[in-house]
């Protein structure tokens, strides 16, 4: 199998197989408001670069992270491709190859530590207590066994692995 | 008495508590029974976690579903976030029989397994379906008399082709239910459009300067309408809202719709938990 046809079928594998209907009209770059602040993402040359499994193209510099799932671009496509999902397939296959952000690796060890993005603290423990809220929400963040059953699902798909912890 | 899984999320519970104290004051006042969703995790976050893995994010997401269908409910979230992954993960557990059976090998080693019957649901779509907006108005004690800046956000309406709750163009749910405790939408009345706040997939935590330039672009869109605050129903919109203006007392002021119908059905402003927030809430 020839490099473009490995890399969409990687595409493929990971969510990312209706670039393959892109017929390049360039909508999605259009009301994409990403691209309308100047940032690198052009969503068009995505779907470009990974309906024609153009591996360097498609996973070259920061374009793909500028994205904020804001689906603008799912919305207006008039061929249905799940533009957001391709994006998340070929964050997927970055992250894989070990290219990840700093602070993107931050929020997900606090997944790994408390089973949330963010962490409880005093202050809000405070706030919560005068509220007449529990101190702790009653999620995984009181540990116990949701969670080290949590800990379990994680660990099955190798994230903590994935995360390098 | 209609009864839902109550979803708890990640930014509410743990940055602005104001937002579920409120929930939970609101929706007994209109006679909905939250149940709180014991031992659920973050949903998890669709941008950071589901851009590292889709596995993990499914798989954890497919736990949290299986509590709420373990205790015979429906799940309802706060979060446009939270409602985005847990719908995404729902429809796709449904929809792809593998997807299910791989999730169910992982629910098997904790004891839980998933048929994919559980439905999520958005707190303004069940305040706007199953309430009703007769039933709030007849709830309103005190009219909240605010030109309010209504914010959808993202994920509340979109994708639209599967949520199919508005048109996500010129949708009117959130415009109603603010107009529904007594506010007047100065956005609608503008024909003035918003977009994305900017935090979302990732941008907030690692490019903070561009998620603002989003931020700024909707305040001045808000500020131009007249509004006096924003009123959102995603509380990582409320973050980036509340903690990208100035502290100065120049910024608009940002409620979760909670708040606001929790002030409006006749919560003391002291228990709307205003403290948490980065720009002063005066009302």
């Amino acid at each position: 199998m020839d490099e473009t046809a490995l890399f969409k079928e990687k595409l493929a594998a990971n969510g990312g197989s209706s670039a393959a209907k892109c017929f390049q009209c360039g909508t999605c770059s259009l009301k994409c408001p990403s691209a309308n602040m100047r940032t690198s993402l052009r969503p068009a040359h995505l779907m470009r670069a990974s309906l024609l499994g153009l591996r360097d193209e498609a996973m070259d510099g920061d374009a793909m992270w500028q994205c904020t799932t804001c689906y603008t671009c799912v919305e207006w496509c008039p061929c249905n491709v799940q533009v957001v999902d391709v994006i998340a397939a070929l964050r997927n296959i970055a992250v894989s190859e070990g290219n990840l952000y700093g602070n993107h690796k931050k929020v997900a060890e606090s997944l790994i530590k408390s089973g949330h993005t963010v962490d409880n603290n005093d202050r809000i423990r405070a706030l919560r207590k005068d509220l007449g809220l529990r101190e702790d929400p009653d999620t995984v963040i009181g540990g116990g066994s949701p969670k080290a059953d949590f800990d379990k699902v994680l660990k099955l798909t190798g994230f903590d692995k994935l995360v390098g912890q | 008495m209609k009864r839902y899984a109550f979803f708890l999320g990640c930014i509410a519970p743990l940055r602005y508590p104001g937002i579920e104290k409120s929930t939970r004051e609101v929706f007994k006042a209109l006679g909905v029974e939250l149940v709180d969703l014991e031992g659920a995790s973050c949903c998890p976050a669709p941008g950071v976690i589901k851009s590292f893995s889709k596995a993990a994010w499914l798989a954890a997401a497919a736990r949290n579903l299986a509590l709420a269908e373990k205790a015979g409910l429906d799940v309802m979230t706060i979060c446009n976030g939270c409602y985005g992954s847990l719908f995404d993960a729902a429809h796709e557990l449904r929809e792809d029989e593998g997807l299910l059976r791989e999730a169910n090998e992982i629910l098997a080693e904790i004891g839980l397994s998933y048929s994919g019957n559980t439905k999520v649901r958005h707190f303004a779509d069940v305040l706007y379906r199953d309430v009703g907006i007769d039933k709030i108005k007849e709830a309103v004690k005190k009219p909240a008399a605010y030109e309010v800046a209504a914010f959808y956000g993202c994920h509340f309406l979109k994708p639209s082709l599967l949520k199919q709750l508005d048109d996500s163009e010129n949708p009117r749910i959130l415009d109603d239910l603010i107009e529904a405790v007594g506010a007047s939408s100065a956005l609608r009345k503008k024909k003035a459009r918003t977009m994305c706040c900017g935090a979302g997939g990732g941008l907030r935590s690692q490019f903070g300067e561009t998620a603002k330039k989003f931020t700024e672009a909707n305040i001045e869109i808000m500020k131009g309408s007249g509004a006096e605050m924003i009123v959102d129903v995603c509380p990582f919109c409320h973050l980036q809202f509340d903690t990208s203006q100035s502290a100065d007392g120049s910024g608009l002021p940002v409620l979760h719709l909670s708040q606001l119908y929790g002030l409006a059905m006749g919560m003391d402003a002291g228990s709307l938990g205003l403290s948490a927030h980065a720009t002063p809430v005066k009302l």
